[in-house]
């Protein structure tokens, strides 16, 4: 089932980590199913190999701030953007974490964390770079905020022309994620009938 | 029978100058607005007045004009001329306009090796606003704001621009002129014109210096300043051609600039002359 | 060519530009903005235009000046402190009556400041440019759409009244992503018999220039181009309202923080409180007609801006002492938060029912 209401999304991390693309990954997917979205990333001179952070809103009323303050759905890749950041997650909101990164999860019975060892799956498949990649599958898979096949679209949009050779690469990151298990209560979204990854 | 041996170039307009008696605006002027017209191109011609005594030189040359912000002159070139390749640009500056408050986009038009022609008047001080200090004034040069001479302690030292632009990629031809007397004069004419040519040939940056005189502001009689810039200004300042890149061979700065950096890297790959440290 | 596509606020006012038949582009690097010049490095050669990065802001605007003059759609963009040093050179458009678009996204001040989104410059943008008596036409977008639309308009109307026209939007908005319908690309211009390109013989010569050394003449400039600036009063103002109609607090917000300002009008609804929102468009010409209409019906105004309340004084004179004007900003780069902002709301809510006594 895909919800409609109203998403808040931050995904944070170190610059480097696929932060931005992550979440250009969610615009896409917001844009090729029509409906209002807003991609904000931090910016400066911490960029440069400090941390990253990026504000994704999707809704189908058109988007106030664009600056996500509370979050529905936390991705955090490091530990210290999942400290500083898991506290303003809304009641009853998502987080998701690579694990491989953070070893403390947050202390929150009111919201539920999803554990993924991203990093170190990406690595064993060979995928290294890909982890955030691998996290959009997971979100994906317990949220549904979008049709699988427009996140396959929007793989295929954001992966650019030059670098082509990546492209299954990616989608076999989504995939591991769409099927990783871990923090598993019921998964709201699965591969389409079919699916090949490569 | 009645034969026209002299007349007002027709690139300059009826209107009369209102420059001071003695000063070297007007023949400059003439040169440039001589050059237009054997050149045929006032018509394609955009001249650039700056801030100075020569700001109203957009009311003199009857091409179209621009008054540019003080200093600014190259930069206005430089956008008339990328949007208009096919005219010819050139700007007319003095020197505080020129090498103080506009050194900053002199040297970089002048690095970009824009296709335009700049004529740069130097008569070492600021002339409009009534005989202060400039870049280009002497060594202990009494001026309004230098009322003990130019003391090269606080001051500082003049720039001599075309030696210092001559060192510059983009400068197709950087040379010093000056109107002394009817021999100069005709040498003048001569480099004013070929800067010209150069631009339309599409050679690079081509500037003019024209040393010259400012009698009321150096509080002498116009035949007494010409002596002073003989005495004063020409040893401080030479004559010459600092850089011309056609008569070194080259038909452009990217050719001759592409055979100094081979030079240079030759140089480089090779032990120095003497070399032994 | 409906189809939307996805863009940063920056390479959108870019793209807005060439499809206005801007063909010269000056700039310098600066953050926020420099993803704009960036793009133009890329596609303005494509376009058979001109990208340059110039020795300095001030240069930069004396070659927009010189395209200009040449009658051709020219731009420059920056961030605040080079918007400062761009002051020279826009006021000398202004004076010799030159169209011409300056991008400011802006970041927090005064000085070096931070990098972070602000609002900060709207006296600059609507005061005091540059010397002189001049205004800029100033636009404020609010959405990746609207950088879009606005910058293409804004070359319109630069030549329509032979004006530098600004587009003040800030560091949020250059860097953000929102599906954008592109514009066609513009194919037919005005003519620009003014403009200096050579008189061939066939005129006398046109002059672009800012100096009248008798007074009598330079007021005369003075006065024309003010009867143009009344026309542009005239018929140019450019808000939306938001819920308006039966507010009793209405809020004034413009850019980044009208944003905000409408969240936050939207949860107040929800707690019935009468919030509506008046967002300006134009900042210079500003809509002070439909403020004006707006403080006949509404109990109190509430102005939101990212500095330390600027456009609050134009919210004041257009009230014109009729009613309550509160200010609510956050500063140095901070964006106010759709919950502050409700508290401000709140606040103002409580005070007209005499509750904050």
């Amino acid at each position: 089932m895909i919800m409609a209401q109203p998403l808040n999304i931050l995904l944070a991390g170190f610059g480097g980590q696929g932060i931005l693309f992550a979440g250009k990954l969610i615009a896409y997917a917001g844009l090729i199913e029509g409906r209002e979205l807003s991609w904000l990333p931090s910016y400066g001179p911490e960029m440069r190999g400090g941390t990253a952070n990026c504000s994704v809103c999707l809704s189908d009323e058109p988007i106030g701030s664009p600056l996500v303050l509370e979050p529905d759905v936390l991705v955090a890749m490091n530990q210290p953007s999942l400290d500083k950041f898991a506290d303003s997650v809304v009641p009853g909101g998502k987080i998701i974490v690579d694990s491989t990164m953070c070893a403390r999860l947050p202390e929150r019975d009111d919201v539920t964390i999803f554990p993924v060892p991203s990093t170190q799956l990406a690595e064993d498949a060979g995928l290294k770079g890909l982890a955030s990649v691998v996290l959009v599958g997971k979100m994906l898979r317990e949220i549904g905020f979008c049709d699988p096949v427009a996140l396959d679209q929007a793989i295929v949009k954001s992966v650019p022309a030059k670098k082509a050779h990546l492209l299954g690469k990616n989608r076999k990151a989504f995939e591991i994620g769409m099927l990783n298990e871990d923090g598993d209560s019921s998964p709201v979204c699965s591969l389409p009938d079919g699916w090949v990854a490569e | 029978m009645s034969k026209v041996v002299f007349e007002r170039p027709h690139a300059l307009t009826d209107l009369q100058f209102t420059y001071c008696p003695g000063c070297t605006h007007g023949i400059t002027h003439r040169l440039v607005a001589e050059t237009l017209d054997e050149l045929g191109i006032e018509g394609t011609t955009v001249g650039v007045a700056p801030v100075g005594c020569s700001v109203l030189a957009y009311e003199f040359f009857a091409c179209d004009m621009v008054q540019a912000a003080h200093g600014r002159a190259p930069a206005v070139a430089t956008g008339l001329k990328r949007a208009l390749p096919e005219n010819v640009v050139f700007t007319y500056q003095g020197d505080g306009d020129l090498a103080s408050i506009g050194m900053a986009e002199t040297v970089h038009a002048a690095t970009r090796g824009e296709k335009i022609t700049i004529i740069f008047i130097n008569n070492a001080i600021y002339g409009m606003t009534g005989g202060q200090l400039a870049p280009t004034s002497l060594p202990n040069q009494v001026t309004q704001t230098s009322p003990f001479g130019r003391n090269v302690d606080n001051d500082g030292f003049p720039i001599r621009v075309v030696e210092m632009l001559s060192t510059l990629d983009g400068v197709a031809l950087a040379q010093r002129v000056t109107m002394d007397s009817p021999k100069n004069v005709r040498a003048a004419k001569r480099a004013i014109k070929k800067a010209f040519e150069y631009q339309i040939e599409g050679a690079g940056f081509t500037i003019i210096e024209v040393v010259s005189t400012c009698p009321t502001n150096w509080g002498l009689s116009p035949v007494d300043a010409m002596q002073w810039l003989r005495d004063k200004m020409l040893p401080y300042y030479p004559l010459g051609v600092y850089k011309d890149i056609k008569a070194d061979g080259f038909a452009n700065v990217a050719e001759a600039a592409a055979a100094r950096a081979a030079e240079l890297a030759a140089g480089s790959a090779a032990p120095a002359e003497g070399g032994e440290a | 060519m409906t189809e939307k596509v996805l863009m940063k606020g920056n390479e959108a006012l870019a793209e807005a530009a060439i499809r206005a038949g801007c063909r010269f582009f000056f700039g310098y690097p600066i953050t926020p903005q420099t993803e704009l010049a960036a793009y133009m490095a890329k596609r303005m050669g494509k376009e058979g235009g001109v990208y340059l990065q110039a020795e300095s802001e001030i240069a930069a605007i004396n070659m927009v000046y010189g395209a200009a003059g040449a009658g051709k759609r020219a731009m420059t963009s920056s961030s605040s402190p080079g918007i400062s040093l761009k002051g020279e050179g826009i006021s000398y458009m202004a004076g010799a009556d030159l169209p011409g678009v300056i991008i400011n996204v802006q970041r927090g001040g005064p000085g070096l400041g931070g990098i972070q989104p602000s609002q900060s410059d709207y006296f600059q943008a609507t005061r005091a440019t540059g010397h002189g008596d001049f205004h800029l036409i100033v636009l404020a977008p609010s959405t990746v759409q609207e950088m879009t639309d606005y910058v293409f308009r804004a070359f319109d109307l630069a030549d329509e009244y032979r004006t530098p026209v600004m587009i003040l939007a800030d560091g949020m908005l250059g860097q953000m992503m929102e599906p954008v319908v592109l514009p066609e690309p513009k194919t037919e211009f005005p003519e620009k018999p003014w403009a200096v390109t050579g008189h061939k013989g066939q005129r006398s010569h046109n002059i672009v220039n800012s100096l009248h050394l008798q007074p009598e003449r330079l007021e005369e400039t003075n006065i024309e181009r003010y009867e143009r600036y009344a026309r542009i009063k005239a018929t140019e103002q450019l808000a939306e309202e938001y819920l308006v109609e039966d507010a009793d607090i209405v809020v004034v917000a413009f850019g980044a923080s009208s944003r905000i300002a409408r969240s936050a009008v939207n949860k107040a609804r929800e707690k019935g409180i009468k919030a509506g929102l008046i967002r300006p468009i134009t900042l210079w010409p500003f809509p002070e007609d439909v403020i004006s209409a707006a403080a006949d019906r509404a109990k109190a105004f509430l102005t939101v801006e990212m500095n330390m309340g600027q456009m609050v004084d134009d919210v004041r004179l257009a009230v014109c002492g009729r009613k309550p004007v509160e200010f609510y900003g956050r500063a140095g780069g901070i964006i106010p938060t759709p919950a502050e902002t409700l508290a401000a709301i709140e606040r103002l809510a409580e005070s007209l029912e005499g509750g904050a006594r």
